[in-house]
């Protein structure tokens, strides 16, 4: 028997709850700074303060109130979360075919016109860069928040040799992955010896220094106005029509993403794969073993860059023009987000973030303006909901199987 | 014939104005268990991470004595030491990769050797049967070692949910694929009940006769201490004070001054000696 | 030379800002080892707070300029400071525990959050503050240049002293200040002998809020515009200054802050202005490489 409704515990909680909200929301929501010809002059709205606290104090009490009720139940509604979730993860072989099997025919499904095919590419463009840095952040364990550094050096580089070479696309592409390496290979040398955060600051600083550069080196670059007239790729010397190029855009970005999976897939079973996962466990425990850290966050650094000019060069030729604006931290805390929501060492789990994170705002165009502020919310939200990931539970790379 | 594996000479390390280890030296043989010993402080686990490369040193020689020469371990990095120097250890807190399971964690100890077959991943990437083979051969060795700390029945299981014991275990069987000459064990029976130790007792000196590697060991349990070494050495605030074989060692005035105090042989106080030699 | 002078005092007085940002950060990371991300969005929110309070208490208070700037100053440390705690009490303390990666993903989360809010509740174009204090002294005349130093420089230097002895005197003198030391250097320790963790945690984020709203408002007064977007880059730039000096370390902060304005104000000065945030990121890589204990820090010895 349920014990009684403590409605005034519930009741001050949500009193407290309203009045801090009230005084978080006073300053920014009730006053608005006017701008206009006589200067800057402030406008109030009190009533906004109202709804913030009032919001507040409601959800509080109704939060406080749905969890006394339930916790007489045998399944919360976290719980019952869970148990999906999980399930999720039981029929993960199954869902990843599944997936395969919608991804490959999108374009000939009914609902998919020209926009579906288009957001799904966008999409598939941060599942390959998801696939990229889950080698780094995910098996590793590097915390890499310069990551976007690698995806412009790789679609610049195509831009440049394409429209002062013209190279195409497939000559192009590996040396976009070569480029991006050697690029994350000369800035990783110095800086992989750094821990845990350290690197991070140091790998976001080195982003934002290659935006200024991109920025600023205007006779490379193009400075802010970016290079256009990228052109775009051709099938054995067929040049596509814009309608049909979207489709084969898409085809080409399924490939290539793919590729990375099966890529990744295999490099985990492999010594180095495992290698790298010991290393994020105990790195002194990897080097009363042998293994040498440095060669080893090297190596991982150089790959996850490889993918991600990969997937730099096909952003460029989708586009057809780029622009330093393509590449601030946001888009690396973007890509960092989809890893480590989905779920460090998921495939599936980026390709469930990155839906969840990239294809949902791309749907709701409309509500462009709260697009960011959602997303940032989704972001603290999810962390504080399951802070190891959507589908985190780990498989062994290796089994001795049934005795 | 056993010859000298390991070589302390006169090693120092200080930290700020404290030496933890003091101006030591002592020898440390192949085919023998050599136990290091003393009170808590005296400096065993940093000789330890001295011997293996986690800490440097500032005065005296370490050599290792290989088949093809001798290494200088205190001018090398400590995974040098462990590639090249083949000196393998395990630690006081138990340092496994603990949401790898029990069998990934010893093919992760066969890495040099799988890496070198994989021909830097490009075999294992194309699927040479190279590289398939030599991790058939790794997975036989994993399971030799799993067989002999008796795991095998947990290959597949995260070693972080193994008991304690069975982690213990585990790292010792870790550290002996990688084919070590000279195996340094921290503590490893620290936590194990007796016939946990028992049993530890006989998979080292299995180790010792079967491999005919030196063993290097850390340990306050004296039921181990004394069992199994062949030579003891003593150390108390970072000095030698005694070294031999075990039942010298126990009967040492220095060594047992050093456990209990300055008791035996020190006057009691005037005022206080009447009364206590009515109690006997 | 005068010319130097002039970059000179100019370093000076960015770095006494860049210094009070960068407590927050080195002061957080002390005590529980995370980069908080969200704390130059604190900042920002401190600017805008500050110039909303000034410009209410102007209105109301009849035109005193003396006025609007003490309240614009206790109004914008109180709210704040109230901010910086909800940010941690909300986004860090449930996870004190996860993994590794998870309050780090969430402070970038909140840093996003707090932007966007303010985009949207504020606009997103720039806000201009006419300048509010004038007038200084000449320091210096020759070649044909004038060294300048204004009284806003003055206040802003003198008002940074004051509050470093503060909490200086806060951190060393009160049982408070010992309660945060103790935690910093043992989380554990210090509950078991009894410490309120989550107090000290609370009071850390606080302060370090506060400070931070401090230098809100002397950015306002300086510069006379301020937007939404201010804290990521000097968010950047403190936390390079709380390395510069020494994580965990107080009077380094202020040292690496002051290292951090220089540096800026002598590269735009001398070389471009373009450039001058890569110098600052350059700073932080060669610190990291060679002194990553930075200048008065105490090494971390990891227990083998």
């Amino acid at each position: 028997m349920a014990a009684a409704f403590p409605l005034r515990r519930l009741a001050i909680d949500a009193l407290l709850g309203g009045l801090i909200a009230a005084a978080l929301a006073l300053p920014m929501l009730g006053f608005r700074l006017v701008d206009s010809s006589q200067g800057l002059s402030l406008a109030t709205r009190f009533d906004w303060v109202a709804w913030a606290a009032l919001i507040v104090a409601g959800g509080r009490f109704a939060l406080g109130g749905l969890r006394h009720v339930l916790s007489g139940r045998e399944l919360r509604p976290p719980e019952a979360a869970r148990v999906f979730v999980a399930s999720l993860g039981a029929i993960r072989p199954k869902a990843g075919w599944a997936l395969i099997a919608i991804a490959a025919t999108l374009p000939f499904l009914p609902f998919s016109d020209r926009n579906v095919v288009d957001k799904a590419t966008m999409v598939l463009i941060y599942v390959m860069l998801g696939w990229g840095l889950n080698i780094v952040v995910g098996l590793a364990g590097l915390l890499d928040l310069g990551f976007v550094a690698s995806y412009a050096v790789g679609a610049y580089s195509y831009a440049l040799l394409a429209t002062n070479f013209h190279l195409s696309f497939w000559l192009c592409l590996p040396l976009a992955g070569l480029l991006s390496a050697t690029f994350a290979l000369t800035l990783g040398f110095p800086v992989l010896r750094l821990r845990g955060d350290y690197l991070a600051i140091v790998t976001l600083g080195f982003a934002e220094m290659v935006r200024v550069v991109l920025l600023n080196w205007q006779s490379l670059t193009g400075g802010p106005r970016g290079i256009s007239g990228i052109p775009r790729p051709t099938l054995f010397g067929v040049v596509f029509a814009p309608e049909q190029r979207v489709t084969f855009l898409y085809f080409v970005i399924l490939a290539l993403a793919l590729l990375t999976n099966v890529f990744a897939l295999r490099l985990r079973r492999l010594p180095i794969g495992r290698a790298w996962e010991a290393l994020r466990e105990d790195e002194i425990a990897c080097r009363s073993l042998g293994l040498n850290p440095t060669t080893l966050k090297i190596s991982a650094f150089t790959t996850g860059a490889m993918c991600a000019g990969f997937a730099g060069a096909f952003f460029a030729t989708r586009q057809g023009f780029i622009s330093p604006e393509s590449f601030t931290f946001i888009e690396s805390a973007v890509i960092l987000a989809i890893v480590v929501l989905g779920g460090m060492g998921s495939q599936i789990g980026v390709v469930l973030a990155a839906l969840l994170l990239v294809g949902l705002p791309e749907w709701f165009r409309e509500l462009q303006a709260y697009r960011m502020l959602a997303f940032g919310g989704a972001m603290v939200l999810i962390m504080l909901w399951r802070p190891s990931g959507l589908l985190s539970s780990r498989e062994p790379t290796i089994t001795l199987g049934p005795k | 014939m056993t010859r000298v594996l390991l070589e302390v000479d006169h090693v120092s390390m200080r930290f700020g104005g404290l030496f933890a280890v003091n101006d030591l030296s002592f020898s440390a043989t192949d085919k023998a268990i050599t136990a290091v010993i003393g009170p808590n402080g005296a400096g065993k686990t940093t000789l330890f991470n001295c011997i293996t490369g986690f800490y440097r040193p500032q005065t005296g020689k370490l050599r290792l004595h290989h088949p093809t020469g001798a290494m200088a371990l205190e001018r090398m990095a400590d995974y040098n030491i462990a590639r090249h120097g083949r000196v393998a250890r395990t630690f006081q807190n138990i340092r496994l990769f603990q949401r790898m399971s029990v069998l990934e964690n010893l093919i992760v100890a066969q890495h040099k050797t799988l890496m070198r077959a994989s021909l830097f991943s490009i075999a294992g990437l194309l699927g040479l049967a190279r590289y398939s083979q030599a991790e058939k051969r790794a997975v036989e060795k994993a399971r030799h070692w799993l067989d002999k700390v008796a795991l095998t029945a947990h290959a597949d299981e995260e070693a972080g949910s193994l008991p304690y014991g069975s982690q213990r275990r585990l790292e010792i069987a870790r550290a002996m694929c990688t084919d070590p000459l000279l195996l340094c064990l921290d503590e490893p029976a620290a936590g194990l009940n007796p016939r946990e130790s028992a049993d530890l007792n006989r998979l080292l000196i299995d180790i010792r006769d079967q491999e005919g590697i030196g063993l290097l060991l850390i340990e306050h349990d004296m039921s181990v201490v004394m069992g199994i070494s062949d030579h003891v050495v003593v150390l108390d605030y970072g000095k030698k004070i005694a070294e031999g074989p075990p039942n010298q060692v126990r009967r040492d005035p220095a060594v047992i001054r050093a456990y209990l105090g300055e008791e035996e042989g020190e006057e009691l106080p005037p005022e206080v000696a009447p009364d206590l030699k009515d109690l006997g | 030379m005068e010319y130097f002078l002039q970059q000179l005092i100019n370093g000076i007085t960015l770095g006494a800002i860049y210094g009070l940002i960068a407590i927050g950060y080195t002061m957080v990371y002390g005590i529980i080892g995370m980069i908080n991300f969200a704390h130059g969005e604190i900042y920002m929110l401190g600017a805008f707070i500050s110039l909303i309070a000034y410009l209410a208490a102007t209105t109301l208070g009849g035109g005193s300029i003396a006025f609007g700037l003490l309240v614009a100053l206790a109004v914008t440390m109180l709210f704040t400071a109230l901010w910086g705690w909800a940010v941690e009490r909300l986004a860090y303390r449930p996870l004190r525990n996860a993994p590794r990666l998870a309050p780090l993903i969430s402070a970038i989360g909140m840093s996003i959050v707090l932007q966007n809010f303010t985009q949207l509740t504020q606009g997103a174009r720039v806000k201009p503050l006419p300048p509010v204090i004038h007038g200084g002294v000449t320091v210096m005349e020759g070649h044909g240049f004038r060294v300048e130093l204004s009284w806003l420089q003055i206040a802003i230097v003198l008002m940074t002293l004051a509050l470093m002895l503060v909490f200086t005197w806060i951190i060393t003198r009160t049982s408070l200040g010992r309660a945060q030391r103790a935690t910093q250097q043992d989380m554990k320790m210090a509950a078991l002998l009894g410490i309120d963790v989550d107090r000290v945690v609370s009071l850390t984020f606080v302060i370090g809020a506060a400070l931070a709203a401090v230098a809100g408002l002397m950015v306002t007064l300086y510069y006379g515009v301020i937007d939404f977007y201010i804290g990521f880059l000097a968010g950047i730039k403190a936390f390079t200054a709380a390395v510069l000096g020494g994580i965990g370390s107080l009077p380094g902060a202020m040292l690496g802050g002051l290292a951090i304005g220089l540096i800026e104000a002598l590269w735009s000065g001398y070389f471009s202005i373009e450039y001058k945030d890569v110098a600052a990121f350059a700073v932080l890589v060669l610190v990291l490489l060679f002194r990553p204990t930075g200048l008065l820090g105490r090494p971390e010895v990891e227990k083998i």
